[in-house]
Parts: C-alpha cells; sequence; structure tokens
C-alpha cells in the first residue's frame, strides 16, 4: 500500500476542499474565467470537486475588449463542454456607462479599469464568493493574501487586518454587500500548474506554444502588434516565434522568445526560467514596488 | 515528489530572512528580476549589501516600517521535495502568526545566534510548535562564523535547548550548525565544521520522514457536502463528499453514521471520472453507501468501534487573536470544527498558560491577543473531536466573532474524556 500522496495530488486534495467549502457554505459564487492556464486549472478543480454533478457556480470572464482571439474561442468551447453559465462583464460597457473612463496615450491600458468592471458585476449579481487563480508564488502581496480574502462593501481588500486562517477550517463569513474572495489554487506554482496540465492532458489556448507573430519591443518585452497598442516613434515591428506566459489584456501582456510547442517542453523551460512569469510578461506590475499591492487594495483581483 | 510544509520561527536579527533566502538562492528559487529589485533597492536605501530579507517582505508598510508584519509563503522546490515556507515574523503579532504557520506544519526551523544563545524568544517559538503538534523541530544555530565555528558553543546550545525540550511534546528534534549569511551547512557540507558529521539543512529538509505523521488508524470523514447529479445519466447517484481527516476508507469497510450512529458500507469511493480503491488523509473524495441514509454536511462517517468522542462539553487550549476584546467566562462565540458549524459559551477559563516558562497562571480572568489559555465550552450541539494530539483535523476548531466575523481564536481539544 503506498500511502504518501504526491506533492500536485496533495495540492490538488487542497484546492477541491477550498472548492467545495465554498459551494456548502455560500449563497452565489462565480468563478473567474478568462481562458488563461490558472483559470483553466481552476475550472478543471471545480469539475473534479463535484463530479458526477455539474459545477454548481457560473463562470465570469471580466472582458477588457482587448483579447487573443484564440482566448475568446477556447473559453466558449470549454464553458458549452462543461454546460455551465458564463458571465461577460464588459469593460467596454463601463467605459460606455461612463463608470470608467479610457487611459489615453501610448501606454493606455485596460488593465486598471478591470476593477471597477469586475467590483460593479459582483455587486450586480450579488455574488458573494469569487473565486479567482491568483497564486502566492506570482508576486510578494500575493504571498502574504488568504485563501478566503475578506472584501468589504467597497470591494477593498485591507492587507494589514486579515483573519487569521489556520488548518483548513476556512472563515467565510461576511454581511451582505461584502464579499470573498477565494484563491483555491494559492499553494500551486507555475511549474506545478503546468505539471498538472500535462499529467490532466488539458488543453489550454495555442498562444501559450510557440507561433510566430508580429511584435515589438516595450519595456524589455514583446508586445503583440494590435489595433490596440499604438507604436512610440522608435518601435519597430518584426515577425519571430514566441509564446505567452501569462494572457492578459492584449495592451500590457509580453511574449517570451520560446520554441517551447508542447507541455513537457514548457516545463523544462519554466524550471530552468530565471525570470518571474510576471517579471518578463507583465507591463502592469512594473510601475512600481507595491503596484499588486495598490491595485488589490481598490478591488482587483 | 513530495509535498513537506515548514514553518520558520525566529527573532529579530537572528538571520531568519536571510538563511530563507539563501535556501531560495541555492535552490536556484530567487529570479533575475526578483535579485535584480532587491538589489536596487538596497542600493537605494544605503545598505552595503543586498539585503535578502527584502525579498520576503510582501507590503509597503513592511517595506517602510523595515518588519515584517504578516505570515508570508514561500515556495522551491529540489527534486526530491516540493516546500513551502510559512515565513512567520518574530515580533508584533507573533503568537498569532506562529500559530497560524505552525497549524499546517509538518516541521519547525527554530532560528538561534549562536552568539546570543538559548532566548526566551527561541523557546516560546518550541513551545507553539510543541503545542500545534508539529512533530519535527529543527534548531539551526545560526552565525556560526561569528564565534570561529567553535564546537564547544554548538554543544552547549545544543546541551541547553536539550534540556528545556524535554518539557515538550516533540517527537524529533535535530540542531544543525550553520551560518546562512555563508551559506555553511545549509544547502553544502562546510569544511569550517569538520566536527559536524550530520546533515546539511537542506538535506534533513529533504530526508525527515513524515509519512507516518498522518493519523491513519482512525477513520474519520466529515462529509462536506451531499453529491446529488440529478442528471440523465447519474440519476440515481448520491454521493458524500469530503477530504480524508483520518485513517483509510475502502470499498466494503462498514462505517457508522454520526450523529445518527446508523451504520452502513461503503459501496463505492469516487474520485474525478471513476472509482477507487482507498482513500486516505487528505485525499479530498467522494463516498458512496449502501443504504439510503439521511446525511448532510456536518455529519461524519468512522467505524462503528472506532469513533471521536461525540460532546457538547469541550476541553481545549485556545489561542486568542483579538487585539480589541479578550476571552472572558460567559461569551459566546460561532465555533467551527471540521465541516459543523455551531455557537458555543464559554464555561470556564481554568489558567493561561506563560509560553516562556510553560508555567500555569490559574487567577486569571481573560486572555488577550497572543494568549493561550485552557479553557470548557458548551456547545449548542456535539461535536465529533479526537484529541488534537490524535487527530490534528478532528482535534481543532476556530472561535468567531459574531458582531465583528473575525476569526478571535485557534483551539485544540486536549482531552475528551
Amino acid at each position: 500500500m503506498h500511502t504518501q500522496l504526491s506533492h500536485l495530488a496533495a495540492l490538488e486534495a487542497e484546492s477541491i476542499h477550498i472548492f467545495r467549502e465554498v459551494a456548502a457554505e455560500f449563497e452565489r459564487p462565480v468563478l473567474l474565467f478568462s481562458g488563461g492556464k490558472d483559470s483553466i486549472v481552476m475550472l478543471r478543480l471545480a469539475e473534479k470537486a463535484f463530479w458526477p454533478a455539474r459545477v454548481p457556480f457560473p463562470v465570469m470572464h471580466v472582458d477588457t475588449g482587448h483579447n487573443y482571439p484564440e482566448v475568446l474561442d477556447y473559453r466558449d468551447r470549454r464553458v458549452a463542454e462543461l454546460g455551465i453559465r458564463l458571465e461577460i462583464a464588459s469593460v467596454q460597457e463601463s467605459i460606455d456607462k461612463g463608470r470608467a473612463v479610457e487611459e489615453t496615450g501610448p501606454r493606455a491600458s485596460r488593465n486598471r479599469l478591470q476593477t471597477v468592471t469586475l467590483l460593479d458585476a459582483i455587486q450586480e449579481h450579488q455574488f458573494d464568493a469569487v473565486f479567482g487563480g491568483g497564486r502566492r508564488d506570482e508576486e510578494k502581496a500575493r504571498a502574504k493574501e488568504r485563501v478566503f480574502s475578506f472584501r468589504d462593501e467597497f470591494g477593498q481588500w485591507d492587507p494589514k487586518n486579515q483573519r487569521p486562517e489556520l488548518w483548513n477550517l476556512y472563515n467565510g463569513r461576511h454581511r451582505k454587500g461584502e464579499h470573498i474572495r477565494v484563491f483555491p489554487i494559492s499553494n500551486w506554482t507555475e511549474l506545478d500548474v503546468w505539471q498538472y496540465i500535462a499529467d490532466e492532458e488539458m488543453e489550454v489556448p495555442s498562444i501559450y506554444y510557440a507561433h510566430r507573430r508580429r511584435v515589438f519591443r516595450r519595456d524589455g518585452m514583446w508586445l503583440a502588434e494590435s489595433p490596440f497598442v499604438t507604436l512610440l516613434p522608435d518601435e519597430e515591428v518584426n515577425e519571430i516565434t514566441v509564446r505567452y506566459r501569462t494572457v492578459g489584456d492584449m495592451s500590457c501582456t509580453g511574449a517570451v522568445e520560446s520554441p517551447a510547442s508542447t507541455p513537457e517542453e514548457i516545463i523544462v523551460e519554466v524550471a530552468a526560467s530565471r525570470v518571474t512569469e510576471r517579471g518578463a510578461t507583465r507591463a502592469d506590475d512594473k510601475f512600481t514596488e507595491a503596484a499588486m499591492e495598490d491595485r488589490k487594495k481598490e478591488g482587483y483581483f | 515528489m513530495e509535498l513537506l510544509r515548514f514553518a520558520t520561527a525566529g527573532s529579530v536579527d537572528d538571520g531568519k530572512s536571510t538563511l530563507i533566502g539563501r535556501l531560495l538562492l541555492d535552490t536556484k528559487q530567487i529570479f533575475e528580476d526578483q535579485l535584480e529589485a532587491v538589489e536596487r533597492t538596497s542600493r537605494d536605501r544605503g545598505f552595503d549589501y543586498t539585503n535578502l530579507a527584502l525579498l520576503t517582505d510582501g507590503l509597503r508598510a513592511e517595506r517602510e516600517q523595515g518588519i515584517t508584519i504578516d505570515v508570508a509563503y514561500r515556495y522551491f522546490a529540489t527534486p526530491r521535495r516540493k516546500f513551502i515556507i510559512a515565513d512567520t515574523p518574530g515580533h508584533t503579532q507573533y503568537t498569532r502568526n506562529m500559530v497560524t504557520g505552525a497549524s499546517t506544519a509538518d516541521l519547525a526551523l527554530v532560528l538561534i545566534d549562536a552568539r546570543k544563545g538559548v532566548l526566551e524568544q527561541s523557546r516560546r517559538h518550541a513551545v507553539i510548535a510543541s503545542l500545534l503538534q508539529v512533530k519535527h523541530l529543527v534548531l539551526c544555530v545560526n552565525k556560526l562564523d561569528l564565534v570561529d565555528f567553535d564546537q564547544e558553543r554548538f554543544e552547549e546550545i545544543c546541551a541547553e535547548f536539550t534540556d528545556f525540550a524535554a518539557k515538550l511534546d516533540v517527537d524529533d528534534l535535530s540542531f544543525i550548525p550553520i551560518s546562512a549569511l555563508h551559506g555553511d551547512n545549509v544547502t553544502s557540507h562546510s569544511p569550517n565544521t569538520p566536527w559536524y558529521e550530520g546533515a546539511t539543512l537542506l538535506h534533513h529538509l529533504e530526508h525527515v520522514y513524515i509519512a507516518s505523521d498522518r493519523n491513519l488508524i482512525d477513520p474519520r470523514f466529515p462529509v462536506q457536502l451531499v453529491i446529488r447529479p440529478m442528471s440523465n445519466d447519474h440519476h440515481d447517484y448520491r454521493g458524500y463528499a469530503g477530504q480524508v481527516s483520518g485513517g483509510i476508507f475502502r470499498p466494503g469497510d462498514e462505517v457508522m453514521v454520526l450523529p445518527s450512529g446508523f451504520k452502513t458500507t461503503v459501496a463505492g469511493i469516487d474520485a474525478f471520472g471513476g472509482p477507487i480503491e482507498e482513500a486516505m488523509p487528505p485525499m479530498s473524495v467522494t463516498i458512496r453507501l449502501d443504504d439510503q441514509l439521511d446525511i448532510s454536511r456536518g455529519d461524519l462517517l468512522c467505524r462503528p468501534n472506532n469513533a471521536p468522542t461525540s460532546t457538547q462539553d469541550i476541553d481545549a487550549q485556545i489561542c486568542w487573536f483579538n487585539p480589541e476584546r479578550g476571552l472572558q467566562p460567559g461569551n459566546q462565540y460561532a465555533l467551527k470544527h471540521t465541516t459543523r458549524n455551531v455557537r458555543c459559551r464559554v464555561q470556564e477559563l481554568l489558567y493561561r498558560l506563560d509560553v516562556n516558562t510553560l508555567s500555569r497562571d490559574d487567577s486569571c480572568s481573560s486572555l488577550t491577543l497572543n494568549e493561550i489559555g485552557r479553557v470548557k465550552l458548551r456547545t449548542t450541539q456535539p461535536l465529533f473531536v479526537d484529541e488534537y494530539r490524535r487527530n490534528r483535523n478532528t482535534g481543532s476548531f476556530i472561535l468567531i466573532d459574531e458582531s465583528s466575523n473575525e476569526t478571535v481564536a485557534a483551539g485544540m481539544v486536549i482531552s475528551t474524556d
């Protein structure tokens, strides 16, 4: 009899436990699903947690309008396969309604505007638990966030006043209007996510694998040529072989040069990588040392 | 590859952050962009050396004040194991943070400055690790370079700590002489300590035997939710989802359901996609039973001849977390134990434990922030409990203040008599 679980089996068991606690104790949970690799793993874990029943909550995509078509295509297919409801919270609608103001200039991004759209959608649908795919290895502020992360009526996170979290006992109590962000894969690393994708033989959007793309260099990253970004005078577009390590708003997510075209090749690449995924590919985290912390306090993912 | 969770604790300036930085650096877990950011900040602040502690300080307030406020989780892996470090700060809110970090830890790592020897704080960390039933304790005697790698000094500290640890409930105690700053005995053997024949810290973390730390003896399965697909493919399916909290469950096992006391047998155990042969901690599975019984969240499956104690009177050790209001006899709280939510009243505060001396103050009338004490609670409904030292899952609970919804205490069941 083999009684020791592999690290991935132990992480999976912990995550499934978290999904089930939320399903049991909350009225209106929702899972944030972008079609990115973390949310793909999240949706698989949710599928496992309730099998053979269906996932008992809808998924929501906060749509900046600046999407990779391959990712949207994947999102729609996966949602149809599971027979679950997809809510789309649109940043464009928030702008049209005057709830958010579009940034201007060549570095304009809708990344920060997503917070307004997300919080409005949470309020509109009265979601009381919002599953996110955040991982503690991603970023320093996230390393200190709880699995059940309390948000006040303004959707704000108060990092200095977090509930102690012990054993596998999660405190999801909140008043009406407040909600809990839940991070079931807090303890997973980027490598764990890819190993899981490989083990489970899961499909991910094709842009995670090597492909030819027209890109230009900005802030040390390869950004894709798209209608959503304006080139600066000295920027030049070249076609090279790249893949994405993270999938976010097209205007602020960079690609990395890579020939990796299978999960196994990506695992080798990630294991040898000397730069974090956010450092390599996210302009949104490069502004200040506390960029993520500040956005999270406002209610960001 | 196995998972090992460990908690680190240390006093201010004993080099804990440096040690973690060293472990991450030597196992190649620190990335260039992280190191660059830390080097840049160190230069900007006028430090002479790269302050690895900056790697672990995540929040603005922590960087501003140069202190660590909250538990931070770090990850690294070697080909043998994956590690999760709960890095707990040594000063503000030390007990609360240490208790939190230790609650899920297999091993606790306590740092001692070789020049200063065993301090009050080192003893306190060991006491908390022991109270939380962390089975393996590793004492790193750090800054050995500053005492010229003196074997006698190392042995003196070991002897003093061993005397103290005899009073604790620790199964496995190890001592490692290190210099976190220079890397001696952290990931490779140091030429400076030819007299030390034990393992390096990393080797110890990779090899310490943890497989028998889980309770595989007493079958315990708190029901989290009932799975009823109500679909055409699985019309009559009814399964009980949960995480195994003790023992091993197999199809055909006779089980008893609490609180009803009904007996039935396990028809099958499902994980995603199909049946499995056995389930043990910490697996999350779904159990099907032979009989249609009225079972819901908060119920527990066990064996007819091996059941936890069903009781409304809880005798427990409590660690108090709330800075505003203390715990006093007569107070009422919400209590969460396994998948069961009840209310309780504090019947009696028996004593407060001095975590430095282990002495008991039975004249106290309340517990305040960071204090640990023994209480008797009366719950609105029975809980199905084991002693915490026998089972960390069925022996632990949290208390929640119903007006603020804050988690105000962690509890460990002492006795079920």
